[in-house]
């Protein structure tokens, strides 16, 4: 009856957002009296895990590389042969693509966008975020096995000084229909979803050839780089890039915008972010209401500064 | 090829959030419903594939009376015929399991959802329609091309995005990079007129228990006033960005 998580790895580096649901898996093994146990794939040393408080690990050896229906089909088996009453994942891409189909394969009632553990755990009602972060939304899901997603750096990583045993797990593999073709990934950039910093730039930066202030300034942070919504539509910038209601979300530490006004749709989509900086020529801008600090001041001015003094910063405190 | 694009009724993106009811019900007093965002961009690539492949493209929502208004939008984009599922959507599973049904009773090849509906952000029918369907399933999509019964896909991940390769029948979590924002069309006159001779059936729902229950809703606090740092003194921001809110 333990808690099952699913954590994802990128070649045998457990992801930040894998040690977080871990960590939220162990606080809620803790509420309902029992112990958690991990799916994980390839996995060579689990040690990471342990440390986020996982008791167990099913290590699946697959050499396939991902696929959302075979790993929704694996996670089943993991939760029936453990016979796990909540599976918890994480909101990366990957996971959300597993978790409705995980649903379907258990008959589970699925809360996406969690951010705390269960307000109470029978009946099991979780807080999640709705209408894009401008709510919370209290959800009691009353179906036998309960899947839960929790939002990225909503519940943060907690350390325990424990160790997990591994185990060998052969499931029955099945076959898929989509076969990946070719990645196209940049594997020296923070991503949005793992990012504590995201830097995100917006139309008051005038052109694309000035985005390397934008890009200057994650540097220095080790931040993930965004924009506005005009600014990927323009082409300045990549969709990958663009935040909001209708892009990426973000709840990174922190995140400073430049030049970007803070319409309500932008807004929603950032607000869940716990710091927010805001550089912008406007006095009236509305961002300057949703943020934390703020300089009124010229981008073009204020950045190559502030750029300048975390590096000194950063020499200093190194 | 039949296509079936589901259609989310929500909120407008400048809707202000409020609840009534002692906070268990979302407030439609003056709000504006549109079209969910996502499903615009796969109504629109369901469009260039009627257009430019001849393929037929139904809409379905699963709603009350009051989703027809963005029902007969779509019809005025172009969707040949509407359908809706007389019931109130509260629960991502008994939807997903409302449109499955349709799905098998019209014999649909490629079916198009959103991501997610801003609204309840579930991010879960597409998924669960195509599981409960048997159907192939591509995420967060932001290409798609079909030749025959084979289709090419390009997904969104973290980081970048991945092309696959698949088969009809295909479900997809569509989103914007189907077509462009500079593709989406506003309905002209003539649309409009035509819409209102559109076939819109009302269909009754089958039996789908819920597996989840909004108990209440909340809205975060509200936030203190800003600290605003002189653009001459940069040092000030470094310090308290460090020492008072602690996140470098
Ligand atoms: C259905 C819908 C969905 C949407 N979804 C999103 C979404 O997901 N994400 C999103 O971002 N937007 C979204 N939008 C768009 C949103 O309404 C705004 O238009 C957009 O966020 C504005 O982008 P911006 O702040 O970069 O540009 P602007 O509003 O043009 O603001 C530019 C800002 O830069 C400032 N500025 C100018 N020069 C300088 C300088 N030298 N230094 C510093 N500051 C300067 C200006 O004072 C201004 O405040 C959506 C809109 C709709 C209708
Ligand atoms: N009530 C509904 N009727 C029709 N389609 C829906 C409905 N709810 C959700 N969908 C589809 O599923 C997608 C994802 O919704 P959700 O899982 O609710 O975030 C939407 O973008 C729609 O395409």
């Amino acid at each position: 009856m333990s808690v099952l998580v699913y954590t994802e790895s990128d070649n045998g580096t457990f992801k930040k957002g894998a040690l977080e649901v871990a960590s939220y898996a162990k606080a809620l093994a803790n509420q309902m009296n029992t112990t958690v146990t991990a799916v994980a794939f390839n996995a060579s040393d689990v040690s990471e895990l342990g440390k986020y408080g996982v008791d167990k690990v099913l290590n699946v050896a697959h050499s396939e590389g991902f696929d959302a229906n075979v790993y929704a089909d694996i996670v089943k088996q993991a939760t029936e042969k453990e016979g796990a009453q909540v599976v918890v994942l994480s909101s990366s891409a990957d996971s959300k693509y597993i978790a409705p189909m995980l649903a379907v394969n258990l008959n589970a009632g699925f809360a996406s966008n969690v951010v705390a553990i269960p307000e109470s755990i029978a009946p099991f009602t979780v807080k999640r975020t709705a209408f894009t972060n401008k709510a919370f939304n209290h959800t009691e899901i009353t179906t036998d096995v309960k899947i839960v997603g929790v939002s990225s750096n909503a519940f943060g990583l907690v350390e325990h000084p424990a160790s997990a045993t591994k185990e060998d797990f052969s499931p029955a593999i099945t076959t898929s229909n989509v076969t990946v073709q070719s990645v196209d990934k940049a594997t020296d950039k923070v991503t949005i979803a793992d990012a504590d910093v995201v830097v995100s730039g917006g139309r008051g930066l005038k052109g694309p050839e000035n985005w390397g202030l934008v890009e200057e300034l994650a540097d220095v942070l080790g931040a993930a780089t965004a924009c506005s919504k005009p600014v990927s539509d323009l082409g300045w910038r990549p969709h990958g890039e663009h935040v909001g209601q209708t892009g990426k979300p973000v709840a990174s530490n922190l995140y400073i915008a430049i030049g970007i006004s803070g319409a309500i749709q932008h807004l929603a989509g950032v607000n869940a972010s716990k710091v927010k900086v805001v550089i912008n020529t406007d006095p009236e801008a509305p961002f300057f209401k949703s943020a934390d600090y703020g300089i009124v001041g010229d981008a073009f001015e204020v950045v190559p500064q502030l750029i300048e003094k975390l590096k000194a910063f950063k020499a200093q405190n190194a | 090829m039949k296509i079936l694009v589901c259609i989310s009724h929500v909120p407008d993106t400048t809707s202000k959030i409020n609840f009534t009811e002692g906070d268990t019900k979302f407030d439609t007093n003056g709000v504006q419903y549109v079209i969910n965002p996502n499903d615009e961009f796969g109504l629109t690539r369901a469009m260039w594939f009627k257009e430019k492949q001849g393929a037929s493209v139904d809409v379905v929502n699963v709603g009350g009376r009051e989703t027809e208004a963005t029902l007969r939008k779509a019809l005025a984009i172009g969707a040949d015929t509407a359908i809706r599922v007389n019931t109130e959507a509260t629960d991502g599973f008994a939807v997903a399991k409302q449109l499955a049904n349709v799905v098998a009773n019209g014999g649909y090849d490629l079916v198009i959802a959103g991501r997610e509906s801003i609204d309840y952000n579930g991010g879960m029918v597409p998924g669960m329609l195509a599981s409960l369907s048997g159907a192939n399933f591509v995420n967060t999509c932001i290409g798609l091309e079909i030749y025959g019964t084979q289709a090419t896909a390009t997904r969104e991940i973290d980081g970048g995005k991945e092309t696959v390769t698949t088969s009809l029948p295909l479900v997809i979590g569509g989103q914007k990079g189907l077509v462009e924002e500079s593709d989406l069309r506003i309905p002209n006159m003539r649309g409009i007129m035509m819409a209102r001779k559109k076939p819109l059936s009302v269909v009754e729902a089958v039996d789908a228990n819920a597996t989840t229950a909004a108990v209440k809703f909340e809205k975060p606090a509200a936030k203190g006033a800003v600290k605003l740092v002189s653009p001459d003194n940069i040092d000030e921001l470094v310090n308290l960005l460090h020492n008072e809110a602690k996140v470098i």
